[in-house]
């Protein structure tokens, strides 16, 4: 099973610490991770702001950057809703099939649906709450996965957010194209954030993340953010011997 | 489908658009000025009364809503059968418009054409005057507003009345509708009472109670019910196979403003067909449930032609003359028929879930939009009815996260609509020099991502720049545009020590790895 990362433009170039914890992480469950360094951008920038042509130049690129894998596991949502759910319609439903935008997976599909993971050995003693992105929720249909993923260690104890579906406000250009707005619903977002007093801000996808940790930032909040990811691979770091319990590639 | 470098308009070029009655902008040297959605909206949001008033009475109806339908075991196949059945008419449209005529004609009423507002009004107005009234009732319709019917007819001298009482309040505040279903949502229940008491209702005898302020409502409209001669009334559905028109409402204003008056004239968008009474159960399961939140509407009036005059009794000559017109519409829909992506947005049955569950209308509320449809839905429907350079803006008005989508009894994919509308829209900019500057610089990224090494180096001064020009640049960040809109609320990233695909190529991941 050849299996590559795609960790998305903002991880690759800001939270560089995501990508190698889901690298790392993967790695101790006994797989070889590639990382296609010819991989840029997956072009959903382009598409949502309205430049459709460079967009579909970007994603047949995409396609054919992975071509050798098997699965190539996302760690941003809506960079995996855009390959999953928009090139079909961007590149016709049959360039996009052959092209291979079925292999796309997100992470946690990746490690419950394919390995079969039911438990993993670790330990990660601090408060958390999730942040539920909107196209994980409604692009590629995630659930619980990645909170399933995280009740699985020992010591976490997850507060559920209020309204934790609600939009974060970030929606790419748009966070600058109607800041306004934005930032209403960021501060809204972040006030339940705050409100849960979880010590960590933890989601599926990068692109919320900046804009959250942004505002936390901004706020000078003494809140950690990091995508689960890292919880998953800090939490796993010590264990010694069977990390986890999987029934193996299917 | 319209490119960023080709078609600026797409297939539907030469087909008129829409009167911009529809939009509640500016009149600059008698043209309409374009929508603002960016600055009228970042006025609004500060309005907090408005905003707590939006949120409260959306939050109540979405929990309503996800209630009744979660009720539904077969809810999706319905949701598919809709947009099956909507879908079917457009593609067919002619065919069964015709049918409708036919029926209409049949039933004894006659069938009025309107390629666009000023037709519908004109034609609306004779109607009017031939009846000889002075003054007409009215049901609430999101097409007459559309066609800016009230001031038309106020202008000749007619007196237009709002039955609905949320449109009644809209029209004696002369307020501009916020909501699709639920027009006066940004006004609370004291607002109202102050504007009862500054129009029809004696001063300091009100309570803001909502059942003390319908009771004044009731009795200030049962006497225009009774003695208006001519009603006007949208329609939510029209069924071609029997020629008839069904009206949806709550509050049996609906009911009177058919059945009272003689005479009766309904305009109604040509896309509001569908073919048989059994597709029409379809959508009064959907409609009452998306909307209000409710299992059934209390009324549903299903009116077809001229009823019968009526006789007195015992005597052979009518006393009573009825009459029945409708003024079929187009106003810009055959324009969206012609765009595949864009068409979609004629199935619309105006439930206005989308409203309620979108974040942004949540914020900004309806007069954002600077249209007569406001919300998700107006953000599709406005630029595509009055075209790109007066309402492109509206396509931006949106994280795109989905909700109005997964919440649509009809299927829209409004994201996908709001993507396709974008990228007409970015064909437009080329005019301003803001939007040849934002080409540009999409063109540079677009190149830059389109190769490796380019990105290599783009990603690594990224990195750089952060780390040695964040700290700056989070000061006096919010004086630099296009950064600033982030600036203002959010810092920057912190620099990472190197990027991703640096770590990787070096081997030095874990240094990466937070302790």
């Amino acid at each position: 099973m050849k299996v590559a990362i795609f960790p998305s433009c903002i991880v690759d170039t800001v939270f560089p610490e995501a990508g190698a914890a889901a690298i790392r992480l993967l790695e101790r469950l006994g797989l070889d991770i590639d990382f296609p360094l010819e991989q840029t951008c997956c072009g959903q920038m382009h598409l949502n702001t309205g430049y459709e042509t460079r967009a579909k130049k970007l994603a047949a690129r995409h396609l054919t950057n992975f071509t050798p894998y098997d699965w190539v596991v996302g760690i941003s949502t809506s960079c995996t809703t855009a390959v999953r759910e928009f090139y079909p319609q961007l590149l016709g439903p049959t360039r996009a099939a052959v092209g291979g935008t079925g292999k796309f997976i997100e992470l946690s599909e990746f490690l419950l649906d394919v390995l079969g993971v039911t438990e993993l050995q670790g330990t990660f003693a601090k408060k958390v709450t999730f942040h539920t992105s909107c196209h994980s929720l409604r692009g590629i249909h995630l659930g619980d996965r990645p909170q399933r993923l995280l009740g699985m260690l020992s010591g976490i104890q997850l507060v559920p957010l209020p309204k934790s579906d609600s939009c974060c406000g970030f929606g790419g250009t748009f966070s600058i194209k109607n800041s306004a707005i934005s930032t209403v619903m960021m501060e809204e977002k972040l006030a339940n954030v705050y409100w849960t007093g979880a010590e960590v801000l933890t989601a599926a996808d990068s692109s919320c993340l900046m804009n959250l940790s942004g505002g936390i930032q901004a706020a000078k909040k003494p809140l950690t953010v990091m995508h689960y990811a890292e919880i998953l691979e800090i939490a796993t770091r010590q264990t010694q011997g069977k990390l986890s319990n999987f029934s193996g590639a299917k | 489908m319209s490119t960023d470098s080709g078609r600026p308009e797409g297939p539907n070029e030469g087909i008129p658009r829409a009167n911009t009655w529809l939009l509640r902008t500016e009149h600059r040297d008698q043209q309409r000025s374009p929508v603002s959605f960016k600055s009228r909206s970042t006025r609004e949001i500060r309005n907090l009364q408005m905003r707590k008033n939006i949120s409260h009475a959306t939050s109540t109806i979405r929990e309503k809503r996800k209630k009744v339908v979660s009720e539904v075991e077969n809810w999706e196949e319905l949701r598919t059968r809709a947009a099956q059945i909507k879908q079917h008419t457009l593609s067919n449209l002619d065919f069964y418009l015709e049918e409708y005529e036919r029926n209409v004609t049949e039933a004894g009423g006659q069938v009025h054409w309107a390629r666009d507002a000023t037709e519908a009004r004109q034609i609306a107005l004779e109607l009017v005057r031939e009846s000889g009234a002075q003054s007409v009732i009215k049901v609430k319709s999101m097409v007459t507003e559309e066609i800016g019917l009230n001031d038309f007819l106020v202008e000749n001298g007619i007196e237009p009345t709002e039955t609905d009482l949320a449109e009644l309040i809209c029209q004696l505040a002369g307020d501009e509708s916020s909501h699709i279903l639920v027009p006066a949502i940004h006004r609370n229940r004291v607002e109202i009472r102050d504007i009862f008491e500054a129009t029809f209702a004696k001063k300091g005898t009100l309570e803001a109670e909502p059942s003390k302020i319908a009771e004044a409502a009731r009795q200030h409209l049962r006497e225009k019910f009774l003695e208006s001669k001519v009603a006007i009334t949208g329609g939510n559905f029209l069924v071609a196979e029997t020629g008839s028109v069904a009206i949806v409402e709550s509050e049996g204003n609906g009911r009177m403003c058919l059945t009272l008056p003689n005479n009766v004239i309904s305009i109604v968008g040509i896309e509001k067909l569908i073919p048989t009474m059994e597709d029409l159960e379809v959508f009064l399961t959907l409609l009452p449930r998306s909307s209000t939140g409710e299992r059934m509407n209390p009324y549903t009036t299903i009116w077809t032609g001229r009823p019968p005059a009526q006789l007195e009794l015992g005597k052979e000559t009518p006393f009573n003359e009825k009459s029945y017109h409708i003024i079929l519409l187009d106003n810009g829909r055959t324009r969206v028929l012609s765009d595949e992506i864009g068409k979609q947005a004629l199935s619309c049955i105006r439930c206005s879930a989308c409203l309620n569950v979108c974040p942004v209308y949540e914020r900004v509320g309806g007069h954002s939009y600077e249209s007569v449809y406001p919300g998700p839905i107006g953000a599709i429907l406005t630029p595509q009815l009055v075209g790109d350079p007066l309402a492109g803006e509206l396509a931006f008005a949106s994280t795109l996260c989905g909700a109005c989508y997964e919440v649509c009894p009809v299927k829209i994919n409004i994201p996908e609509i709001l993507i396709h509308l974008r990228s007409i829209h970015s064909d437009h900019k080329r005019d301003t020099v803001l939007g040849n500057i934002e080409r540009g610089s999409f063109g540079v990224v677009g190149i830059v991502m389109g190769n490796t090494n380019l990105f290599n180096i783009a990603t690594a001064s990224v990195s750089r720049i952060l780390k040695y020009g964040g700290p700056v640049l989070n000061r006096v960040g919010k004086y630099l545009p296009p950064i600033n809109g982030w600036i203002e609320s959010r810092t920057l990233p912190d620099a990472p020590k190197e990027t991703l695909r640096d770590a990787y190529r070096k081997g030095t991941l874990d240094a990466l790895l937070k302790k």
